[in-house]
This record gives structure tokens, C-alpha cells and sequence, in this order.
């Protein structure tokens, strides 16, 4: 039988129910998704079902998980962080300028750590050979950069407007539109993958990757803000998204500093 | 919101986590992802094996990030791992001396993975031990896992292999063979499942 974007949406409601009702009874909140979570299928055999091992690092300043890897100039190159220049032409679609803030928990900036994005094409289809979506491929967009978080945390990059493109999880599954992130904090316990999305899509309700983080306001941290003044005359619409890592970090390395 | 007010913590609440997906390709992996050891260092290890499913079935879209010490146990600060080329942008690799102790692995098409780094050294009370940060298409959440070799008398006294029995705890320990390789297979779920750490 196939399953249909009804059924996914049934199962998302009931999920998201199911987390409604754990909240009222007093469970903490969720900022993160379930790892297992069926209305997304490819999770359904990838996620562990034992118990993951707690780990309290605030008795042990040795763990290797407390630091991270280092990444610098030599790591990126200037344009890394303009996709619209990585080419001899230019790219097809309506020019993005992306930026906001890496954070810790206390709100403080991340500085000098590497950010790098990767996206499809202003008609949805990404420059990778598995990607089966019958849309164009623009010969003068990869959709991927890279770039240091700067003194104060922020980062910066311009590029395409991403299309929204179609996916196996069931019949008729459309992704919203999104920038795919991947973060490093100070230590290794804050590395973060994730999502950007842009404001108002209507597939976001429909989306089960999205709606796999069932807490109503973690879902909303997710979504890009239009900002006007990030907006580039002549050139760009600007759209502002700050990252908040989770995870603990080393206290205590960074007292006095 | 997405402008986070740092005035007032209870306004500053992470970021969800969400897949890689099967579409990181171009950007993650870079050329010498794996080969992390300088080259022709006498300490080097080789940890290679495969990532399985619920059903037993090799992931070809996986993606492992390693992070460990040096043989003395210190933490590498320097950057490099993925050196660019400013000529055309593509990857320089690393520059063949330095460590900077990461790296990132994308499992093959058999879902086989390997590293070539350097031997951990201990730190604190701990075991020697290589930290892998597991990314695949279906993990909404990565996870971590550890790496730890066989035949170190200090495995006795970790804090984390000692509080697991030893059924799991074998799956955290590699297991050395005949051509000196180590072999580390990863189980996202089912028999034989992977431990996997949470840090608080
Ligand atoms: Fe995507």
C-alpha cells in the first residue's frame, strides 16, 4: 500500500501529541528530536534502542570530547563563503545573503570556528551524482561553502535561494526549502548538524524532518528571520539565523581568559 | 525568533540537531579525510571496519568524524586538516607533518570505513581512547561513540568501560588483526549495538 502524505501527517499529529501530553505530565522539554522517530522511514533501522551511556563531564577535564578541533585560514579560502562566485558564470536564481551568530549555551560567541553549508539549487536539485530529482543542475552552482565564525561569532555567506525538491519518505514528499549547516563549538560534546529554513513555507507542516523536533518553539529556532538590513542593494535579500550549541563545554578552561 | 536576545539566558535555547542527509558529499569529506597520521610516523594505527543498520545491512552514507590525542596524550590546537588551495579552491590535504588529530571519514559504497591517525596517549584517568562522532542519513542526532585499542592494561581501570558489562563493553574495544590493523564496526542498532555517550 502506499503511504501517503495523509498518513505521514497523521503519524506527525500523533507524535506531536504524544510529546504535548509528556510535557503536561511534567517531562522536561525536547529541544532536540527522538532518534527514533517513523514518521521520518530512514530513521526507523538507524537509530540505537539501549540507552545512550551518560557521560558527566564536570568530573573529568581530561576527556578528549572536552576540546575540539581546530580550524584557520589555511582551512578556507576567501570566496569559500560567496557560492555565488565559485564558478565562471553565474548561478541561476535570487541572490541570499545569510549571516547571524555560533553561540554557546551562556549566550557567548564562538569565535574563529568553522561553519560550512551545503544546499540545492535554485530549482532544487543538488550537484550530487545520487540525487535523482528531475530538475536542472546549474553548471555554475555546487551549493557548498565554508567559513570562520569572526571575533564577535558571526558568520557570513551569500548564495541562491534554494529550491524546495521532492523525496522518497512516501508519496508526493516535498522538502522545504533549507540550507544544511554543520557547526563546531569549543569542545567536540557541542558539534551540531542541522537545518536553516526560510520564513512562512507551506510544506513545513507536511515536512516529517522538520517536524521530527516535535517542541513548537525548538521548531521555530530553525527558521531564518528576513532581515532588512542585511539586505544588499542592487544584489541580495538578507536573511538573519542565529545558532545556539548545546552540549557541555569546559568551564573551566575558559575562566580567566 | 532566530535573533537570539543574549540579555536574558532563558532566551538563549539551542539549536535543534536534524539529519546530514545523503547529499553532503561536496561539502564534508575532504581529500585525506582519513589519513590524519603524518606520514611515515612510527606511532601510526590503522582503524578501519563497517557501519550496520538495524537489519544487519552496511550504511554507503555514513559519515564519521575522529578526534583524539597524540601518543603523549596532548590535544592537538593546530588547524589544517583540510587545507585548501587558494589557486582553485579544491583541497590542498593536510601538509604532511602536523597533526591536528580530526578527521572524516565517509563510508564506501560497502559501508567500509578506515583512519589512519596516530596511537592515542592517555589523558587523566582514562583509558587511551579515539573519539568518533557518528553522521548518516536516517540519524536525526549524531552520536558519539569511543574507540578504544585492545591490549592496554589501562583499559581495566576506564571509568566508562567500567561501568558497562562485557558484552558492551566489547563493542567499544577494537579488535587487533593478523596485518596490525585494528577492527571497529559500528551498529547503530540491534545485537551487538554500539555503545553510545551522552555528555551532560
Ligand atoms: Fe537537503
Amino acid at each position: 500500500m502506499t503511504l501517503t502524505q495523509h498518513d505521514i501527517d497523521q503519524e506527525i499529529a500523533a507524535e506531536h501529541a504524544a510529546y504535548e501530553k509528556r510535557v503536561a505530565d511534567g517531562a522536561p522539554v525536547e529541544h532536540h528530536p527522538r532518534r527514533d522517530y517513523a514518521p521520518y522511514r530512514s530513521s526507523v533501522l538507524r537509530h540505537p534502542r539501549q540507552p545512550l551511556v551518560a557521560i558527566d563531564v564536570s568530573k573529568d577535564p581530561e576527556l578528549v570530547e572536552l576540546s575540539s578541533p581546530a580550524f584557520g585560514e589555511r582551512d578556507i579560502t576567501e570566496i569559500d563563503n560567496d557560492l555565488t562566485r565559485q564558478h565562471s558564470g553565474v548561478p541561476v536564481g535570487e541572490r541570499i545573503t545569510v549571516s547571524g551568530r555560533l553561540l554557546d549555551r551562556d549566550g557567548r560567541p564562538v569565535r574563529g570556528q568553522l561553519v560550512e553549508i551545503w544546499q540545492a539549487n535554485s530549482a532544487g536539485r543538488y550537484a550530487h551524482q545520487r540525487e535523482q530529482h528531475d530538475a536542472p543542475l546549474d553548471r555554475n552552482f555546487t551549493g557548498v561553502g565554508r567559513t570562520l565564525t569572526d571575533d564577535r561569532g558571526f558568520y557570513h555567506f551569500t548564495t541562491i535561494q534554494p529550491g524546495p525538491y521532492p523525496w522518497r519518505n512516501h508519496l508526493n514528499a516535498w522538502r522545504p526549502a533549507h540550507i544544511h549547516f554543520s557547526v563546531f563549538g569549543s569542545a567536540f560534546t557541542q558539534r551540531l548538524v542541522t537545518q536553516m529554513y526560510f520564513p512562512n513555507d507551506p510544506l513545513f507542516a507536511h515536512d516529517p524532518i522538520l517536524q521530527s523536533v516535535t517542541d513548537d518553539a525548538a521548531r521555530q529556532r530553525l527558521v531564518a528571520t528576513y532581515d532588512h538590513s542585511l539586505s544588499v542593494p542592487e544584489f541580495s535579500l538578507g536573511y538573519h539565523w542565529d545558532i545556539v550549541l548545546d552540549g557541555p563545554h569546559a568551564t573551566w578552561i575558559e575562566e580567566g581568559r | 525568533m532566530t535573533k537570539i536576545d543574549t540579555s536574558s539566558p532563558e532566551n538563549v535555547l539551542p539549536t535543534p540537531s536534524h539529519t546530514v542527509g545523503p547529499f553532503y558529499g561536496h561539502a564534508l569529506p575532504f581529500k585525506g579525510g582519513e589519513d590524519v597520521a603524518p606520514l611515515g610516523h612510527p606511532e601510526t594505527v590503522t582503524v578501519h571496519g563497517y557501519v550496520y543498520d538495524g537489519e544487519g545491512r552496511p550504511l554507503p552514507d555514513a559519515l564519521l568524524e575522529v578526534w583524539g590525542p597524540d601518543p603523549d596524550g596532548n590535544l592537538p590546537a593546530v588547524d589544517g586538516s583540510m587545507r585548501r588551495d587558494p589557486a582553485s579552491g579544491g583541497y590542498l590535504g593536510r601538509n604532511g607533518v602536523e597533526f591536528t588529530g580530526f578527521g572524516r571519514i565517509q563510508t564506501d559504497a560497502d559501508g567500509h570505513w578506515y583512519v589512519r591517525t596516530l596511537r592515542p596517549g592517555a589523558r587523566g584517568r582514562n583509558a587511551p581512547y579515539l573519539s568518533v562522532c557518528v553522521f548518516a542519513r536516517g540519524l536525526l542526532v549524531h552520536l558519539f561513540t569511543r574507540i578504544y585499542l585492545p591490549g592496554d592494561a589501562a583499559l581495566a581501570d576506564d571509568p566508562l568501560l567500567a561501568q558497562l558489562d562485557e558484552e558492551r563493553r566489547g563493542t567499544l574495544i577494537a579488535v587487533r588483526e593478523d596485518s596490525g590493523a585494528y577492527r571497529f564496526d559500528i551498529r547503530l542498532q540491534g545485537e551487538g549495538e554500539t555503545v553510545f555517550l551522552e555528555f551532560q
